[in-house]
């Protein structure tokens, strides 16, 4: 088995958030400072560097751990370690590639995908050889796979058609129609996060069952229920971001129709907490924590992304900071809680108490965490809330400039949580690059 | 074994209608406004709206940064006066050194955005009947 190219998806994927959440930090700095840097790099630069190395953590760390996985489900390791190498060799270079094109501002100018569009070509033939990795490495389970196993596939799948569905804008007929090209872009990303959605939380139940020791979790009629209810989720709610856009109403109808089904998740959530506090539960580790604040962040998004969908609530919300509280929200209170369980739990396998010695530091980094992304999170949604009043309430109003100059309250407390967050994650990451080096060894 | 065919089922009829969806978003559900063909000036503007990312900090409808105004009728409210703000500099905003010409290839741009629709409608379809808005311009 070839260990040590796991290790090294988790490594890179750590040093990425940091470089994210780096990033992310200077770009608050120039919401504040306008001449903040503004020379060297602009905030057109330092944000889109922030999403470039966010969304790297979140691919790398959700692929690391499902090669982890498959091997260590399919007890030979990998079909073809090699072309696993390939792959991981093909994100660095890419990855050098999307900062050189970002810092020389050689942009292709879309929303999250601001590099090079020639760039399509390596990332694709990276999701190319995971999927053929994948296939070949759990097919003779094919006849009994449990939920996570038909996520982790639908999530690789969907990658590779959301990818290129989000780069069809170099063909005239998407592109000279503003409508078509504004409602192709919200399809393909909406499906691309849902897409990587699938790849994390069918490691969260991957790991749920394994922790508790109960794989009937991931077998069950529930668990398919809700990975179809998912899945069509990913299809078909995508919309709930395009109300305001002049296209067919039938998207729109569809896309609310779909975004309310959420609700069952709602309620399957608060019956499962019910159930649960019936229980003693004294699983303690690290991973366990980390899911069960992911349980949390889950119940506050999803309630945000149902109000969001509720079309007369989202015309004051669309195009304010309350959307990126909705993605911020997820990307890092439930992806990122999940990312970081499914390292703790691959650290674990190998050396149960190797992250003992840190565990006073471990604890306080994990509060720290929690406290400063709801703060964070809240502030966002303020912001939000001010911004949704001045763009639609028909009061007089002041310039876009008034109005962004009273919203820095809310940008210093976003600011300051921001950097309460990353130190957080640095002592998180810290003592986890140490121990998955020496494991990697 | 039923069950993983029942699965299997499902999954190929979600496929399915992901994919027949898929047509009638390219298609029929983004023809319904006829956004008006947009001029070889208004390419080459698009072109220079990628190439130097105002999608950061600006949004056509919502999509994009937040740090400067959403611009989709910005062609609405200041007409060709709106080629005033290209190589301000204001604020956050680099200060660019867009040529006449580019200047001029971006106003068609925005003039372009501006016909396809409204940022901010008057009335919303939905399902339970037209949602009435009433408010102020966006910019």
């Amino acid at each position: 088995m070839n260990k040590k190219m796991h290790y090294n998806f988790l490594i890179l994927a750590i040093i990425s958030l940091l470089l994210g959440m780096f990033f992310g930090l200077f770009s608050g700095m120039q919401y504040m400072l306008p001449n903040f840097l503004k020379e060297m790099i602009p905030f057109s630069q330092m944000r889109e560097l922030h999403v470039s190395m966010v969304v790297a953590w979140i691919i790398l760390a959700a692929t690391g751990g499902v090669y982890y996985y498959i091997s260590k489900e399919n007890n030979n390791g990998l079909a073809f370690p090699k072309l696993q190498r390939l792959h991981f060799i093909l994100f660095i270079i890419t990855g050098i590639f999307i900062l050189i094109s970002l810092f020389t501002k050689n942009m292709g100018g879309r929303e999250y995908m601001t590099y090079s569009p020639y760039l399509y070509f390596p990332i694709i033939l990276g999701w190319i050889l995971f999927a053929i990795n994948y296939y070949k490495t759990i097919i003779r389970k094919l006849s009994s796979w449990p939920v996570y196993l038909w996520m982790w596939m639908t999530g690789i799948l969907f990658m590779i058609i959301t990818y290129t569905e989000a780069h069809l804008w170099i063909f005239p007929f998407f592109r000279d129609s503003v409508i078509r090209d504004v409602t192709v872009q919200w399809k393909s990303y909406g499906a691309m996060v849902g897409s990587w959605n699938m790849l994390i939380y069918g490691t969260a139940i991957y790991l749920m069952s394994k922790i508790k020791g109960d794989d009937g979790i991931a077998r069950g009629k529930v668990a398919f229920f809700f990975y179809f209810l998912g899945l069509t989720n990913l299809m078909f709610g995508w919309a709930h971001h395009t109300y305001i856009i002049p296209h067919d109403p039938w998207i729109r109808i569809l896309a609310y129709g779909t975004s309310m089904t959420e609700w069952i998740i709602i309620g399957s959530m608060i019956i499962g907490w019910n159930n649960s506090l019936n229980r003693e539960q004294k699983i303690s580790s690290h991973a366990y924590k980390w899911l069960m604040s992911t349980d949390v962040w889950l119940f506050l998004n999803l309630v945000l992304a149902l109000l969001i969908s509720i079309p007369s609530i989202n015309f004051f919300t669309h195009g304010t900071h309350i959307t990126v509280a909705h993605s911020m929200g997820t990307t890092i209170g439930i992806n990122t809680t999940i990312l970081l369980a499914s390292i703790f739990y691959i650290i674990s396998r190998k050396c149960t108490f190797c992250m003992d010695k840190y565990k006073k530091q471990l604890n306080i980094a994990f509060w720290l965490f929690q406290i400063s992304l709801f703060v964070f999170w809240g502030s966002l949604l303020y912001a939000g809330y001010q911004k949704g009043i001045w763009t639609k309430m028909d009061l007089p109003k002041p310039s876009f400039t008034e109005m962004h100059q009273s919203l820095m309250p809310s940008i210093h407390v976003l600011v300051t949580s921001g950097l309460l967050l990353f130190v957080s994650i640095l002592m998180i990451s810290v003592p986890m690059i140490s121990v998955l080096r020496s494991q990697s060894k | 074994m039923k069950k993983i065919k029942q699965n299997k089922s499902i999954f190929i009829f979600l496929i399915l209608l992901f994919v027949g969806y898929t047509y009638f978003v390219y298609t029929k559900g983004t023809d319904r406004i006829n956004s008006p063909e947009m001029s070889e000036s208004a390419i080459k503007g698009r072109t220079l709206w990628q190439e130097n990312n105002c999608t950061a900090c600006h949004q056509i409808y919502g999509l994009g940064g937040y740090l400067g105004p959403d611009l989709t009728n910005i062609y609405r409210k200041y007409g060709d006066g709106t080629k005033g703000f290209f190589n301000a500099g204001k604020g956050s905003m680099p200060k660019y050194t867009f040529t006449a010409e580019e200047q001029d290839n971006l106003l068609e741009f925005l003039k372009s955005v501006n016909e396809s629709g409204n940022r901010r409608p008057d009335v919303i379809e939905t399902w339970y009947g037209d949602l009435e808005i009433k408010g102020v311009d966006y910019e």
